[in-house]
């Protein structure tokens, strides 16, 4: 993609021009991105530096790096790392994988669907969050309480999108299979399932943010270990320094994560046009 | 009769309902078509001609009387028929050789021989170097095209046409017209065409049957000259006879309009 921004060489000369201007904007708001990035972190430390903000309460970049990297050789640092990625994963795949498997059999029974219909509604609306406590007295203290957060917080959201979109395939292409005497499975397997699979994906990309959140608050309520429990950590012994750091690697993590189902979102659904 | 019709009404009925309202589809239907015929149902929009195909596909159940293929009762929908629909319908996730396959994937009849007469099919009507192209990639007519492949795949020995002209431009539907007759005719199939418009019905078929509506009833069948049958779909519009039977036919429709 970067390459085909960045090519100046035109089929005629007026498409070479008109590429050339396309690079040069290219360039410039890619300029203005870093810059922002610099003025942010330099302008944090000259703050913090010049005690224009409490360092105390918001630390600075250099503390935050110094931290980080007597964290890192510790090896503790990364455990937490790992830790906080394998729960958002797991969370994030479950949510998924049980959403879809929920919206698939709600539309296999349309009777179901409307029995379950307001059970939905109210789990929907239900703040997932405060049904931390009950997760932790099932759970326990570990890593299952964690991901049952994560899952609780993305798998209703998921079967509403899912089964919203097997829905809305146009009543014609089951009509089509439906004459070639397709059998209820066939239709779903061969028809709405490929037909929703671009929604599928896309709610990956939804899950992704939504399984963040049930691990960080999972890890705030019940962790001896992650990024989530770094952050209160850090707040209980007042150490900004370390909540700060837990809240970049955090950001960082989460961006990868997004761009990787993008990534996968591309390498898939893209071959399909 | 019973024996040799190919597809048989008798004293059908159908009626639709739903929470608001009930719907008299279709009131005492009755007529047949032989083995090897094309037959077109004519009528203005809401007289119940897409009901009848449903109902021979087996897609709804009337509401009293019965229908027969091949002197049988239908039951469920039936491998002996085809249908095509007034759009393509084509998956977009599929290219055209995996959409010409979808008839035979569903009915699980997919081996090298069929894989190849649809293929074969497929070069007949002029599209095999597309095999590998999403249905994005190519027009309206092309598409409709793929469509009737698709359709002819599972080598059906009935074929229900439900309007699939209606959106397409002017040019494109009278050599598709042409395709389908020629195609059809080759390879012996018996056709029903649904249609509203009177040329394409009287190019096209041996026989038409005309429907008014509210409910939708059958008001006449107009048998059409060898002359007229004989010749393809653009062809036999050049036919004096043409003229003649475009009045009739329109007379039956509109009676009120002299």
């Amino acid at each position: 993609m970067m390459s085909k921004l960045f090519m100046v060489q035109g089929i005629t000369p007026e498409h070479s021009r008109y590429l050339k201007k396309r690079k040069r904007r290219s360039i410039l708001i890619l300029i203005c991105q870093i810059f922002i990035a610099f003025f942010f972190f330099v302008g944090w430390e000259i703050a913090a530096k010049k005690g224009w903000i409490d360092p105390l309460l918001f630390s600075k970049p250099s503390s935050i790096l110094a931290l980080a990297a007597e964290l890192w050789q510790q090896g503790e640092l990364l455990h937490h790392i790992l830790t906080t990625v394998m729960e958002t994963l797991v969370g994030f795949t479950l949510g998924t994988i049980v959403g879809t498997a929920i919206a698939i059999i709600i539309w296999a029974s349309p009777f179901l669907s409307r029995v379950l219909d307001p059970y939905m509604v109210i789990l929907n609306g239900m703040p997932k969050v405060a049904l931390g406590p009950l997760f932790i007295v099932s759970f326990g203290g570990g890593y299952a309480a964690i991901i049952a957060m994560a899952l609780a917080i993305s798998v209703i959201i998921t079967t509403i999108v899912i089964h919203a979109s097997f829905k809305e395939v146009d009543t014609n292409y089951i009509k089509l299979a439906l004459t070639f005497g397709a059998k209820k499975w066939q239709v779903f397997y061969k028809i709405i399932f490929p037909a929703s699979f671009p929604t599928i994906i896309s709610t990956l990309k939804v899950n992704v943010g939504l399984a963040w959140i049930g691990v960080i608050v999972g890890e705030f309520l019940v962790s001896k270990q992650g990024l989530g429990y770094l952050i209160i950590y850090g707040f209980q012994v007042f150490n900004f320094t370390m909540v700060m750091m837990s809240l970049l690697i955090i950001a960082i993590l989460a961006t990868i994560m997004y761009e990787g189902v993008r990534w996968l979102e591309k390498a898939i659904i893209g071959n399909r046009k | 009769m019973t024996q040799e019709a190919k597809i048989e009404f008798k004293h059908v009925d159908m009626t639709y309902l739903s929470p608001e309202r009930i719907v008299h589809a279709l009131r005492d239907i009755s007529f047949s078509v032989k083995a090897g015929e094309f037959v077109s149902i004519l009528g203005p929009s809401g007289c119940g001609k897409s009901s009848i195909l449903s109902l021979i596909a087996g897609l709804i159940t009337p509401t009293s009387g019965s229908i027969y293929v091949d002197g049988k009762p239908i039951q469920g929908s039936s491998l002996k028929i085809g249908y095509m629909l007034q759009q393509d319908y084509l998956l977009e996730w599929r290219t055209i050789r995996k959409n010409i396959l979808l008839g035979l994937e569903i009915q699980q009849k997919l081996t090298r021989e069929s894989e190849e007469f649809a293929l074969q099919l497929l070069d007949e009507i002029g599209l095999s170097a597309f095999a590998n192209h999403y249905p994005s990639e190519l027009s309206g007519g092309m598409r409709q095209r793929v469509a009737l492949v698709r359709t002819l795949a599972t080598n059906p020995e009935i074929l229900l046409l439900d309007e699939p002209f209606s959106a397409l431009d002017f040019t494109t539907r009278l050599k598709l017209e042409d395709l389908v007759f020629e195609t059809l005719h080759h390879y012996g199939k018996t056709a029903l065409l649904v249609t509203h418009d009177i040329s394409e019905a009287i190019s096209m078929s041996d026989r038409i049957i005309v429907m008014g509506k509210n409910p939708g009833h059958l008001i006449e069948t107009i048998e059409l000259p060898p002359s007229l049958r004989a010749a393809s779909p653009l062809m036999s519009r050049e036919i004096p006879g043409f003229q003649y039977y475009f009045h009739l036919v329109w007379k039956v429709m509109n009676p009120d309009d002299e």
